[in-house]
């Protein structure tokens, strides 16, 4: 390639908000309802309906416009987009176009390069339109409008980032800054957050944007990348063919790796905007924005620095544990309960980490109690449980949320400290194993490893290691002594 | 007063309203729309000079509601309205892409 290219991106962001209610009606937002439960005539468009705006929707906007910088807009209203298609039942979505809430706020975003600032040209509020399945049997669609009402912002980025590393920077930043506001939960893979790509190429250097596409239906952080990159290939080869790219929106998929055009919802993108009549404006005045801002909790930077300066933890502990609200809400909890922060730490830095990769579930999907960590770390503390019970016990309490000391009583897990007990299984494994007690003495010492093993097995695991360890050396000593006396 | 409202326009606009119109219909919303347009004439005669524009016929803001579930399940009223009938709870509708 002779000529050198820059890739220009902007992001829309869709953010589910958590809400219990949908934002014009009384209708639960609850996923996963039997399909058009969730419905009254407000969500479902029917005539002479009246929506009525729900007046957390309105804090939660306002709130992460006040955490990603924005100026808030104190006289906003909404607006009535037109269009015809089967998820949405009124022929229109209620958003905001001449008027969002928020505007020309900024982002800090750290990457490889050091730190940029990535513009926020709006957030505006609107309702998420229903879902639809395709019927294969039939060949119909089948719709279902619980999600229809569902309050969402729309962040829209200016174009300021220039490469999927600054894109992916962007959307944990502001997932971070959501989740910490407890605003949404940002689960990508469960469609609360979802994310836009508007993509151009222009030759480096160029004052100009090029043409930009939009693609929709990234699910995950690598789709995104890798539709960012597989889009920004196929622009480069239009423009090195000498043919235009075309504005349009085009659809992802991940398993072939290449967007596809879609059908625009109608023939033409003219939604012909215009306010809605049923809705009076909104006006958020000095009083309220700074009641908002008073109940804003720490956000993940303060909590990254607190972290390292309260409870002595790495830099890189800390930066783990507080890569997820779910994750630094379990760190606080457990170690309010048992006051021990290094503990809970190695727990979910290291045991729990793992148990995630290997069910592939994500952080924000963690639903064990703090206390029953609290009380393993305890048990192990107070020399209950040795290390490899409370590692096993530690699985359950992962999947199950299981109480780990009723669990111990019930199976007998308690470490047995009794000499005597341990002294009995030793003499039974050297009995049995008369090959290794005879290597050993013939000078091969890792011999006494196997023997504690079996001896630790025979004991179910549940033996002190420590006791079973200074046991099995005295009596091989002892007996190599007594071969020699 | 020249014709502002074309063929074209009508034709357009018809199909952004998934509308289909006959000739005579078409003439006549023509005829309709330039009368819009012209009322719309008159009104931009008035001097609005630092007048904000009117965003709500009543002199009312800050209408909300709490965030506390009123409705039960409304599936019964929904699938009462369905014309394409139902299947596992969902409204049948023509094929959809995408």
């Amino acid at each position: 390639m002779s000529r050198q290219y820059e890739t220009v991106i902007g992001l829309e962001v869709h953010i589910e908000l958590a809400t219990r209610t949908k934002i014009f009606c009384g209708c639960s937002t609850a996923f996963g309802g039997a399909p058009n439960s969730h419905t009254c005539p407000v969500c479902t468009g029917m005539p002479g309906s009246l929506p009525v705006l729900n007046r957390r929707v309105v804090e939660h906007a306002v709130a992460v416009g006040l955490a990603t910088n924005c100026r808030i807009t104190q006289y906003c209203k909404f607006d009535r987009k037109n269009y015809f298609y089967p998820d949405n039942p009124q022929n229109y979505q209620i958003s905001q176009l001449y008027l969002p809430i928020c505007r020309d706020g900024w982002i800090e975003i750290g990457t490889a390069a050091g730190r940029r600032v990535v513009g926020i040209h709006e957030i505006h509020m609107e309702e998420d339109a229903g879902k639809l399945i395709h019927d294969e049997w039939e060949d119909c669609t089948l719709v279902d409008f619980n999600r229809s009402g569902v309050p969402l912002i729309e962040v829209v980025s200016e174009p300021d980032m220039r490469s999927a590393e600054e894109v992916i920077a962007f959307l944990e930043k502001l997932r971070l800054i959501v989740q910490y506001l407890g605003a949404s939960d940002c689960k990508l893979q469960e469609g609360s957050m979802r994310a836009d790509v508007n993509l151009s190429v222009r030759e480096m250097g160029s004052g100009t944007f090029g043409t930009r596409t939009e693609m929709k239906n990234l699910n995950s952080f690598k789709a995104v990348t890798r539709a960012i990159e597989g889009e920004r290939r196929r622009q480069i080869e239009l423009l090195e063919e000498g043919r235009p790219v075309i504005q349009e929106t085009r659809r992802w998929d991940d398993n072939k790796e290449y967007s596809y055009a879609m059908r625009s919802k109608e023939d033409a993108r003219d939604y012909r905007y215009f306010p809605d009549p049923d809705l009076p404006p909104v006006v958020i005045d000095d009083a309220w924005i700074e009641a908002i801002r008073a109940r804003q909790p720490e956000l993940h930077e303060a909590k990254l620095a607190r972290y390292q300066a309260e409870f002595g933890l790495p830099a890189y502990d800390a930066g783990i544990l507080t890569s997820d609200k779910r994750l630094a809400d379990l760190f606080e909890a457990t170690t309010a309960l048992c006051g021990r922060p290094k503990r809970v730490s190695n727990w979910l830095m290291v045991e729990t980490m793992r148990l995630l990769r290997e069910h592939e579930r994500g952080a924000d999907q963690l639903d064990f109690s703090p206390e029953n960590l609290a009380k393993l770390i305890g048990l192990q503390e107070r020399g209950v449980v040795n290390g490899t019970v409370a590692k096993r016990i530690f699985e359950i309490i992962f999947t199950e949320d299981i109480d780990p000391e009723a669990y111990v009583r019930e199976h007998g897990l308690e470490t047995v400290g009794d000499e005597g007990a341990i002294r009995r299984a030793v003499e039974a494994v050297m009995g049995a194993n008369p090959q290794s007690v005879a290597d050993y003495h013939g000078g091969k010492k890792k011999a006494m490893g196997f023997l504690v093993g079996q001896a630790m097995r025979a004991m179910g695991g549940r033996a002190d290691p420590g006791a079973v360890n200074r046991i099995v050396r005295q009596m091989l000593e002892g007996d190599a002594s007594g071969d020699l006396g | 007063m020249a014709e502002r409202i074309t063929g074209e326009m009508i034709e357009y606009v018809g199909i952004l309203a998934k509308l289909a119109l006959s000739e005579e219909e078409k003439a006549q919303a023509g005829r309709d729309m330039e009368r819009m347009l012209g009322y719309i004439d008159l009104l931009n005669e008035v001097d609005t000079e630092g007048v904000d524009p009117m965003t709500h016929l009543f002199s009312v803001a800050n209408v909300f509601r709490e965030d506390v579930v009123t409705n039960g399940d409304g599936s019964e009223a929904v699938w009462a309205g369905a014309p394409g009938g139902v299947k596992e709870g969902g409204l049948k509708a023509p094929r959809t892409l995408e």
